[in-house]
């Protein structure tokens, strides 16, 4: 299939292994990205926060480029808080005729214009919806055998659940545990998958932020997890990168290492760790990878090993 | 009829014991409420299951619950629905509310949060001087944007799941902020620039939001108190210019700058800018500095994981000159324009309802 694929900004700054491992696994699941590198950043609800206009406006505009790939079937995007905030925009924009008219009026200059109706998902929901769960398990090369595997979701890819389409028909909210299941690994349950990783007050309220963050992977270290896995690289950065950081003021040792869905999905495929990126992780990943042999699993995997 | 599986959580605190699951079955019409089966169990069962309730009719905000972990009204969850979203496909676990104690079984302490929150935004109106003789006149408009506030019940649901409020109990949270939106988008209130500056100053005011979409999810009333704070923070950083101490505004500004200059977000810069101030010498301020500082565990780990590189730390990421060319000229026309334009669904609702459904769903698939 042909994706208009936005990979948002984080996935290129300070997650880039996200967007790297997106593109090793891609062709493996037959997925042809055609990157929407004229896009701009969705605003991540601080935009919309500013001015929903603007906000609507941006969308609106990366939208109507994705329109214009040829042959594409849908958009996607490799991050939670993308989609969270361009559904937003896009619920209103397909909500009303008179409002979406208005807001292509600011794009008209360009001759860019958004027609209602554009599919936009997450990979976690092309996965589970374009894919398919029995065709994602025949490619599995080297199953997750005994990986115990903690889902993180984001706030913006569970809520609200009207506006994201989950439902009884798709029940986007239990994609992840389906998906980790599939791979061969097995799913953890701890109190923190759905709840917010802290990232978006770590500049207002940076106790209550690694306080959050800790909390999560203090639960799923209780649960004996051995990694998590995230479509979201926003909170990747406050359960990875401010790992060192949430430790303490949770009051424990932790040492949770966080994938990025396309990584646990791409080691799953075939696809070596440092393929992935997972040696750019701050947090190393040594109870998920023996990076002596490059196996995947938690026996066996000494603490040496990297 | 049919037999429903209920699992209560039952808790008296003041026996000193453990909280416990009591399961009881009850015999009614799936149509009926949650709140049926519980108070079916209290008068068949057992007297003793605590639990208020008044209205039965989703008005008075008084039998709020998690069923099957979800905040929400017992009165207004129907026994079939609760029965879809049970976890292990046959028994509805009703439990009190979060944040807030347990008085006894299902009912919690709404005065030791809920309402203590509420008066701390000052939740009545303080007249515009001078007070006219007869009625106020204000545009309709002015009235219609802050019905989606007044539409609270107070049931305290949005309270019980706000994520920010777990590990900060101090944010004074969804309910409350919404009902202080109620004021400061009316017309007729003296106080806005005191109760924003307040709301912005206070480090568990509008800017201690994580932005969980909890409270969204979780009113049975359509309010999206989320919302109502990002319009408090809009109005408090656009029309009233207040630099929180807290660095909301200055966060807001950066990112929104960012956006505008180079296309793409620029981490390296955000952060420093979002302490230190909006412009690139934000990262020689001291509280960027200082910032700096206390973040050098992570920061030194990303760098020797190669996780970040100086280069690309340093770098924006811009996209092709042309399209930010584009980026730029559509801020111009937005930023320009006099009054902000908002659109919102609870008041403009969609085009799809006013037509009939054949016609909405022919437009959806052309």
């Amino acid at each position: 299939m042909k994706v208009a694929y936005w990979p948002g900004c984080v996935s290129r700054g300070f997650t880039p292994e996200l967007h790297g491992s997106m593109e090793k696994v891609a062709p493996l699941l037959d997925i042809e990205l055609v990157p929407l590198d004229r896009a701009c950043c969705t605003g991540a609800g601080v935009i919309a926060e500013h001015s929903q206009e603007l906000a609507d406006s941006l969308n609106a505009r990366t939208f109507a480029l994705a329109q214009q790939v040829a042959g594409a079937d849908l958009m996607m995007n490799i991050c939670s808080t993308c989609q969270g905030a361009q559904g937003e925009c896009q619920e209103r924009l397909d909500a009303s005729a008179e409002y979406r008219a208005h807001i292509n009026e600011n794009l008209a200059p360009e001759g860019l214009e958004y027609q209602a109706g554009i599919a936009n998902k997450n990979f976690l929901w092309v996965l589970v919806e374009e894919i398919g769960l029995d065709n994602l398990k025949s490619m599995v090369k080297r199953p997750l055998t005994d990986l115990r595997v903690g889902p993180f979701y984001g706030c913006y890819i569970v809520r609200p659940t009207d506006r994201l389409g989950i439902n009884a028909e798709n029940p986007r909210d239990t994609y992840l545990e389906q998906v980790i299941e599939t791979l061969g690994g097995t799913t953890v349950e701890y109190a923190g998958s759905q709840k917010c990783c802290g990232f978006p007050v770590i500049t207002m309220n940076k106790q209550a932020s690694l306080k959050q963050a800790g909390t999560h992977l203090a639960d799923a270290q209780d649960a004996d997890a051995d990694c998590l896995v995230t479509p979201c690289p926003l909170c990747h950065l406050n359960l990875d990168l401010q790992q060192p950081l949430a430790g303490p003021v949770v009051g424990r040792s932790l040492q949770m290492p966080v994938l990025h869905l396309p990584q646990l999905v791409g080691l799953a495929l075939g696809l070596s760790p440092k393929e992935l990126g997972l040696n750019k992780h701050v947090v190393k990943p040594t109870a998920v990878v023996d990076w002596s042999t490059s196996v995947v699993g938690a026996v066996g995997a000494g603490a040496g090993g990297w | 009829m049919a037999e429903f599986k209920l699992k209560l959580r039952r808790y008296n605190p003041e026996t000193g014991e453990a909280p416990y699951w009591q399961e009881h079955t009850v015999e009614l019409e799936p149509h009926r409420s949650v709140l049926e089966a519980i108070l079916q169990a209290k008068n068949n069962e057992d007297g003793s299951i605590g639990v208020r309730c008044s209205c039965k009719a989703a008005i008075c905000g008084s039998c709020g619950v998690r069923v099957n972990g979800k905040p929400g009204l017992a009165c207004h969850t129907h026994l079939d629905a609760a029965l879809a979203s049970a976890k292990d496909g046959e028994t509805i676990v009703v439990e009190p509310m979060g944040n807030m104690p347990v008085i006894k079984d299902l009912i919690v302490d709404m005065d030791a949060v809920h309402w203590k929150k509420i008066q701390r935004v000052t939740p009545w109106l303080v007249n515009r001087e001078p007070v006219p003789e007869r009625e106020y006149i204000v545009p309709r408009e002015s009235m219609v944007d802050v019905t989606q506030s007044m539409a609270c019940i107070q049931c305290g649901a949005c309270v019980s799941d706000c994520l920010s409020m777990e590990v900060d109990p101090l944010f004074i949270g969804p309910a409350a902020l919404a009902k202080s939106y109620r004021f400061v988008g009316d017309p007729r209130d003296d106080m806005q620039q005191v109760r924003l500056k307040d709301l912005s100053e206070d480090p568990h005011g509008i800017y201690d939001c994580t932005h969980c979409f909890k409270c969204i999810e979780a009113c049975p009333k359509g309010v999206a108190p989320m919302s109502q704070i990002m319009r408090l923070r809009r109005i408090a950083g656009n029309d009233h210019h207040i630099v929180d101490r807290n660095n909301g505004d200055r966060h807001e500004r950066a990112f929104v700058s960012l956006i505008r200059d180079h296309g793409l977000l620029w981490e390296a810069e955000l952060l420093p800018r979002s302490y230190g101030g909006d412009s690139w010498f934000g990262k020689f301020h001291p509280h960027a500095g200082k910032e700096l500082l206390s973040s050098l565990p992570a920061i030194t780990k990303a760098l020797l994981r190669g996780k970040v590189t100086p280069m690309g730390a340093l770098k924006p990421h811009d996209i092709p000159a042309k399209d930010l060319e584009q980026v730029q000229r559509i801020y111009k026309t937005v930023e320009e324009r006099e009054e902000r334009v908002e659109f919102n669904l609870y008041i403009s609702g969609k085009d799809e309802d006013l037509l009939p459904s054949s016609t909405a769903t022919e437009e959806a698939s052309a």
